[in-house]
């Protein structure tokens, strides 16, 4: 074959092989170990999760763990940005990782009605050993478990700047309508009570959930967040009033209503983490510090401190909403079936919580683990908890608990005293979400 | 042989690289739009019916149709404008840099600067703070903006409820002063003394730790001073004194009967809120503006080069004849132009009708129904959460339709200069 013959043939070998690393993906398949019954299992597992940076280290720590005592096993940890949208375009494309944390037990309901996922039921009496019954049952779906909670989260917090609360000689509230007046107090005294970060819609369905959970119990809130109750329910419209008697008081909110829906997140956050404070308390979760870790000079107790979400009505002080990151399993073998085990144990969780920045719920962690007092508050709540319930928008479909539901409730933080029509537009938005996706 | 080989050979790696990442996944998208969500049943149309009585689809072809109406035109004229008028002055290449720079950062730093920019509060966004600082000179705002009565013995307008008269007393007692703002060298405040043939009053902090009792004054609670208070008389001002370190302050030498105590309004002049760029209203044509910041340099650069090709003789040909300089320029520059012009046009047309960056790192999540295209609500139904690929693909499809006559355009014209 002449010189340009060879050229041609490697130009289109070239072009081939291309062509094929973008269609083939890995197709490793992770080799199962020799007998189930031996202890050690070998292969490679893929994992994926959302964890990155300080998170992406702890992760790595708690995977050594495992490594550690199956030498024979690699496992291939990413992070992404978005797991439940890299995992989506990975099912769709026939190459879901083995094992995967997922930020929402919706998208654990989704993955199993696709068929994608492999129940673990292998791991039920490890879980159930060491998990309250609430954390079994929304791992289960169709009465098989799917799904084990790792990290947990408590959003039934509120988080405030010490120095605002001093010069307004106020202390943290254990009641809704102490806090309430203890907000007219605090703007007397010259600083905004209310840092709300309404750029982001999820920080406003966190504090509803928080005021409904109290305010209607845990039957009401199962039967809502399964769509068994209309959102034009009476529970749902006084549960609304509560919250509005927050946003209508615009002039107590950080930047006034049209204000705090430019405001995202972190920003509210930070909004109370300086001094002086821009605003004094703000309703979110045990991640508030970890936002301005690092930026802020706030020291814990001293500068800015927690108090539980407080009881509505004398009930549901002990009440914890949150969220957690829960793992599953796309690919059974000996290898992910060992490593699904060791996360459920103590041991694993352990390793991440002394590392900071985790709430494990996890019953059989000891409390003392947890590195600072801050932490050690929040952990204890959420496995204290006399009532556990997860965040609701979490379990509504994405179309409505992602989208729609922030949307109609910052329509309600402009226009708070419309409590009839944000019932109607939520129920019209929720008819449709739970219609179509389920 | 060899005939066959040489073309095969150059043409091959481009079309198998285009086959790939172009034809196959355009065909397997527009069949996708025809199946439902999940991707198991066959549904014809009815995406597409989904996807025309949505209002927020709605929202994104009219917020398309903004962009393309407004965004390509403008580039196309301010960079016509800045590409004659560097063209003319000393140190063109110099401004031409700098207006030609934005080009390299990415649409998404784009959106991620403006949106700071964009912030509403003065004290954060830079573009309301250049408009505040103008907005101050005519308007300064008070020390004491957020104050408030403490008591409704006070209206919220500032003036006491009480009529008085000569020996009479008015407690002004302020709340929502935080103790940063209390003005230096404030003291205790006193309780005013009733003094005949005068008026006397305070104007305080009216609070302390715990809250206090509104409208009484407590110890610990501090005098407000340097605050202007006026006396009126039937409604009138007929006269003003300053209140001293302890918030007290005294109108002598007064007679009759009917008089109002009041405190001055621009103690309370609220500051200027700003101008909402990132709200609903205002979110679009913000955006736009941020776009243009971009891509108007590149537009310069591209008609400047189209213009340094114009023969010269012509315009000396026309001045000559005594054209005057506008003249020249409309009759004779921009026509000679057209081509380059159209161009710009209609590369910033697909640019446009394709944004996406600017929207996703610009728009705040309040606002994103309010800002959305088709492009970004192609990605968000697709990916964000609702995993609506049915929808997606229809929306992408429909893009792509919006794309044919450019691309006709494009291939004609290339033609044509071929």
């Amino acid at each position: 074959m002449s010189k340009r013959g060879w050229f041609v043939l490697t130009a289109i070998a070239l072009g081939l092989s291309l062509v094929a690393a973008g269609c083939g993906g890995s197709k490793k398949s992770s080799g199962g170990g020799g007998t189930t019954a031996a202890p050690q299992v070998k292969g490679t597992i893929s994992m994926v999760a959302v964890w990155t940076g300080a998170e992406g280290a702890a992760i790595q720590a708690v995977l050594n763990g495992f490594k550690a005592k199956n030498p024979g096993v690699t496992i291939k940890y990413k992070s992404a940005k978005d797991p439940g949208q890299v995992i989506t375009t990975a099912v769709q494309g026939g190459n879901p990782p083995d094992i995967a944390a997922l930020p929402s037990p919706g998208l654990m309901k989704g993955f199993v009605s696709q068929g994608a996922l492999k129940p673990i039921d292998f791991a039920k009496s490890d879980i159930s050993a060491n998990f309250s019954a609430d954390w079994l049952k929304f791992g289960t779906v169709n009465g098989k478990l799917y799904g084990l909670f790792f990290k947990g989260a408590n959003k039934s917090t509120v988080w405030y700047n010490v120095h605002a609360f001093k010069d307004a000689g106020v202390t943290p509230p254990k009641e809704w309508s102490e806090l309430l007046g203890d907000a007219k107090t605090i703007s007397a005294s010259g600083t905004p009570a209310y840092s709300i970060g309404g750029a982001d819609g999820w920080t406003l369905t966190d504090l509803f959930e928080n005021i409904y959970l109290r305010k209607a119990g845990a039957a009401k809130y199962d039967q809502l967040s399964d769509h068994k109750i209309p959102w034009t329910d009476p529970s749902v419209k006084d549960a609304l009033k509560e919250m509005g008697q927050v946003l209508s008081d615009s002039k107590n909110i950080n930047g006034g209503s049209s204000g705090a829906l430019q405001t995202n997140f972190p920003d509210s956050v930070t909004a109370v983490f300086t001094n002086p404070p821009k605003a004094a308390m703000i309703f979110e979760g045990d991640f508030v510090p970890g936002v301005v870790a690092g930026q802020s000079k706030a020291k814990p107790v001293t500068d800015y401190n927690v108090f539980p979400f407080p009881a509505v009505d004398g009930k549901g002080g002990d009440f914890v909403v949150g969220g957690g990151d829960v793992i599953v399993m796309f690919k059974d073998n000996p290898a992910t079936q060992a490593l699904v085990k060791y996360l459920a144990t103590p041991e694993a969780a352990s390793i991440w919580a002394k590392r900071g920045g985790f709430s494990s719920p996890n019953k059989n962690v000891d409390p003392s683990v947890y590195p600072d007092a801050i932490t050690r508050t929040t952990a204890t709540a959420l496995a204290k908890a006399t009532t556990f319930r997860f965040d609701m928008s979490d379990l509504a479909p994405a179309k409505f608990g992602g989208d729609a539901e922030f949307t109609d409730l910052q329509n309600f933080l402009k226009n708070p005293s419309d409590v009839n029509g944000a019932a109607a537009k939520l129920e019209k938005d929720a008819k449709a979400a739970y219609k179509a996706g389920g | 042989m060899r005939a066959v080989w040489i073309p095969l050979s150059f043409l091959g790696p481009a079309f198998v690289l285009l086959t790939v990442w172009m034809i196959y996944p355009a065909i397997r998208t527009i069949l996708r739009s025809l199946w439902n969500n999940q991707g198991d049943k066959f549904v014809w149309f009815q995406n597409y019916s989904t996807m025309f009585s949505d209002s927020v689809i709605h929202t994104a072809i009219k917020n398309n149709i903004i962009w393309i109406a407004v965004g390509p035109l403008s580039v196309t004229l301010f960079g016509l404008v800045l590409a004659v008028l560097t063209e003319r002055i000393a140190w063109a290449s110099f401004f031409k840099i700098v207006l030609f720079m934005p080009l390299a950062v990415s649409l998404f730093a784009v959106g991620v600067i403006w949106r700071i920019m964009y912030q509403q509060n003065p004290d954060q966004g830079a573009v309301n703070a250049g408009l505040n600082t103008i907005h101050n000179v005519f308007k300064t705002p008070g020390v004491l903006p957020r104050a408030a009565p403490s008591s409704p013995a006070v209206t919220d307008k500032f003036v006491f409820t009480k009529q008085l008269s000569p020996g009479g007393t008015a407690s002004l007692g302020l709340t929502g002063i935080s103790p940063q703002d209390v003005p230096s060298g404030a003291a205790q405040a006193e309780q005013p003394k009733s003094k005949p043939g005068a008026i006397t009053g305070v104007v305080w902090r009216d609070f302390k730790p715990g809250g206090g009792k509104p409208g009484v004054v407590e110890q610990g609670e501090l005098g407000v001073p340097g605050v202007t208070v006026a006396l009126l008389q039937n409604g009138k001002s007929t006269n003003t004194a300053k209140t001293d370190s302890h918030g007290a302050f005294t109108f002598d030498g007064v007679s009759g009967s009917g008089y109002q105590v009041k405190i001055a309004p621009a103690t309370f002049a609220q500051p200027w809120q700003g101008v909402q760029w990132l709200g609903p209203s205002l979110i679009t044509p913000a955006m736009i503006i941020a776009f243009l910041w971009t891509a108007v340099g590149f537009a310069m650069v591209v008609i400047g080069a189209g213009l340094s090709a114009i023969p010269r003789d012509v315009l000396e040909a026309a001045r000559t004849d005594g054209a005057s300089e506008f003249q020249v320029f409309k009759r004779v520059t921009v026509p000679l132009l057209m081509p380059v012009l159209t161009v710009v046009f209609v590369t910033q047309m697909i640019g446009v009708l394709k944004i996406f960056d600017i929207i996703y790192a610009t728009a705040p999540g309040s606002v994103t129904n309010d800002a959305t295209t088709l492009a970004f609500e192609m990605w968000r139904r697709s990916f964000l959460g609702e995993n609506a690929f049915g929808i997606g693909a229809a929306i992408a499809s429909f893009l792509m339709l919006l794309f044919v006559p450019f691309l006709i355009y494009q291939v004609r014209s290339q033609r044509k200069n071929a």
